[in-house]
């Protein structure tokens, strides 16, 4: 490591890069809810509303006051934790969400920690025994999985396990107000499953195609030529070439996963913000879509920041010889 | 034969995009179509494909007469084992809203599909072209994209059925509109290993004007990651069109649809299945199949390199 700044500068610029698109799509999502037909005040108090209460709200929205000030106050609104207002729950966004998070992050987190190791460990073992049978099995299971739609292999998981055929998991969440949903781990378990199964099919691809290809590169050739034992080939020589393009792809199936969530949790009445999102889109809570939208695009726009940060730090060609790359 | 690179072509954003080599050509479609369907699994993904297009091409015409029962038919009490697949959640018969219910899917996902190529393949192949002149308006298409990929698709589509509520050809066009800035990134990387190449230099050192090197010189020689591209956004597009009308923001009642029969029958799924499973299985036989024509052209466009034939 003799050169880090421009390494670091590469960094930056990518992180810069990342504000940026955060700012734009900020602008993106408040510009959107200029397209609303009619009045928000009156959509949000509904027909029976006196003028006096819609000019009221009208006043407590900014709504009088011209969009670029609006979009100013809801940014350094967003920025200083406050999210705006619940029309459906006549409360702040961030008392609807506050738990919601915490409730869709650990979906997360448990389908990543499953299914990274288990997809990692089939897409090796997909290279190492390439053009065999169980490298076709593997693939042709892989594309099934990879075709289908998350609701679909959610609905097939719930027929299986929780209604028709054996009736051993719950098949929607129940959650007593105030109980958090990690009370009740089996209720966890259908939609992580749905979600890893998802997720599963695209890391083994790209591991057993990037694998495969540093197992037939010349230098994985050298090693074993010099008479290296295969195990030491593959953890030494081989293994190493692939950690940047597979943490690239678990990064994207992370941020994938923040756009799963909305289904997998409609689907299981799971109470995360992915239900609070379709509850808002169905009753047009606009502040709450705002809201849901900008975190999940921030999420994504940073573990795609992520991904390439470790695509860049993992890449020898760009870290010996600093920013020759792109 | 590069057997290493096949099966990253169907992986959703391969961050990788410099596995499409230089000095690569890809051969005429229909040649490409050709070889692809002496596969298999492209013969089987076909079969299940065009099952499905059958069911949902002929349902509507069918399903009274199978049944009984038009559409919008009350045939009994709610979720009774009545006929063949029993009532709905309104007690309407099942399988003659399940015969009539793969049009929308079809033709939205369709026209999504359109509108995300068409667009994606123009956006790309003019940031590729002005790439190699250093201009502004490869930066400004890629950036411009780089936005509408900060969101997952869906969320995106929902953001809109929030603003401008659900219809038919608001899902067509976000669902296609998030498509173009995917398929520009597959299409400008395309372009950029056949600008270079002397048939094109040629054509510019003429004067052909760009419009008509995109289309004759460039535009031929990119259709193999193009329709490897049309395959995986038609199978994407079926999930999203299918899971909007699933979550119902999609397709609106009474019309009959796979998605919206899902959401419609789910509280009943232990009782009367079918309502659920049919749509369900529907679903998945389609996009798996796309999915294994896409695949196998995957692989048929990464093998064919040198002279296209």
């Amino acid at each position: 490591m003799t050169s880090t700044s421009p390494l670091t500068r590469l960094i930056l610029k990518r992180l810069l890069v990342s504000v940026l698109v955060l700012l734009v799509v900020s602008l993106l999502i408040f510009g959107a809810t200029l397209l609303l037909p009619g009045d928000p005040a009156r959509a949000i108090l509904g027909q029976q509303a006196t003028p006096e209460r819609v000019a009221a709200l009208t006043e407590q929205l900014g709504l009088d006051r011209p969009a670029w000030e609006r979009y100013l106050s809801w940014l350094g609104g967003v920025l200083t934790g406050d999210l705006g207002f619940s029309a459906a729950t006549q409360g702040p966004v961030t008392e609807l969400l506050g738990g919601r998070i915490a409730a869709s992050a650990l979906l997360l987190v448990l389908t990543a920690v499953i299914s990274t190791p288990v997809a990692l460990a089939l897409g090796a073992w997909a290279a190492v025994r390439r053009g065999t049978r169980t490298d076709s099995a593997l693939s042709g299971i892989s594309l099934v999985l990879a075709a289908l739609p998350e609701f679909v292999i959610g609905v097939l998981l719930v027929v299986l396990f929780a209604t028709s055929v054996f009736q051993i998991l719950p098949s929607v969440t129940i959650a007593r107000p105030g109980e958090p949903v990690w009370a009740r781990p089996d209720q966890l378990v259908l939609p992580v499953i749905t979600l890893a199964l998802v997720v599963i099919p695209y890391v083994i691809r790209m591991t057993r195609a990037t694998l495969s290809e540093a197992l037939d590169a010349g230098f994985v050739e050298m090693a074993r030529l010099k008479g290296m034992p295969e195990r030491t080939v593959l953890l030494r020589h081989a293994v190493p070439h692939t950690i940047g393009p597979v943490a690239q792809v678990i990064a994207m199936q992370l941020a994938w996963l923040a756009g799963g969530v909305v289904v997998v949790e409609f689907l299981f009445r799971y109470p995360g913000i992915g239900q609070a999102l379709i509850d808002a889109v169905a009753n047009r809570d606009v502040q709450v879509v705002q809201a849901i939208t900008l975190i999940i695009a921030a999420f994504y726009v940073l573990v795609n920041l992520a991904a390439d940060v470790a695509g860049i730090l993992a890449d020898p060609r760009i870290r010996t010889s600093g920013g020759v790359a792109q | 034969m590069s057997a290493s690179t096949e099966n990253t072509e169907n992986t959703e954003h391969t961050g990788n995009t410099e596995n499409v080599t230089e000095n690569t050509a890809y051969a005429a479609p229909a040649g490409l179509i050709r070889r692809t369907f002496r596969r298999r699994q492209a013969r089987i993904g076909a079969v299940l494909t065009l099952v499905v297009v059958a069911v949902a091409l002929l349902g509507p015409l069918l399903g009274p007469v199978l049944t009984g029962y038009a559409v919008d038919d009350f045939a009994g009490r709610p979720f009774r084992p009545d006929g063949l697949a029993g009532t709905d959640d309104l007690g309407r018969d099942v399988l003659t809203r399940f015969l009539a219910g793969g049009g929308p899917v079809l033709l939205y996902a369709l026209a999504a599909t359109a509108i995300g190529i068409i667009g994606g393949a123009v956006a790309g192949m003019l940031a590729g072209y002005s790439h190699s002149d250093g201009s502004r308006l490869d930066t400004l298409i890629m950036r411009g994209g780089d936005v509408l990929l900060s969101f997952p698709q869906l969320v995106l589509a929902l953001l809109a059925v929030a603003v401008l509520g659900s219809s038919g050809l608001l899902l067509v066009l976000v669902i296609g509109i998030t498509h173009i800035p995917r398929v520009a990134r597959v299409a400008r990387q395309a372009t950029l290993s056949v600008v270079g190449q002397d048939y094109v230099l040629a054509a510019r050192m003429y004067g052909v004007p760009r419009r008509r090197i995109l289309a004759t010189e460039v535009l031929p020689n990119i259709t193999g990651p193009l329709m490897v591209e049309l395959g995986l956004r038609l199978t994407y597009s079926i999930g999203y069109v299918a899971s909007l009308s699933f979550l119902g923001l999609g397709v609106q009642p009474p019309a009959a649809d796979w998605g919206l029969q899902i959401n419609e029958n789910r509280i009943a799924l232990i009782i009367a299945p079918w309502g659920v499973l049919l749509p369900v299985l529907a679903i998945a036989v389609l996009t798996i199949g796309t999915n294994m024509i896409t695949d196998a052209l995957a692989k048929e466009s990464a093998d064919t390199t040198g002279e296209a034939a």
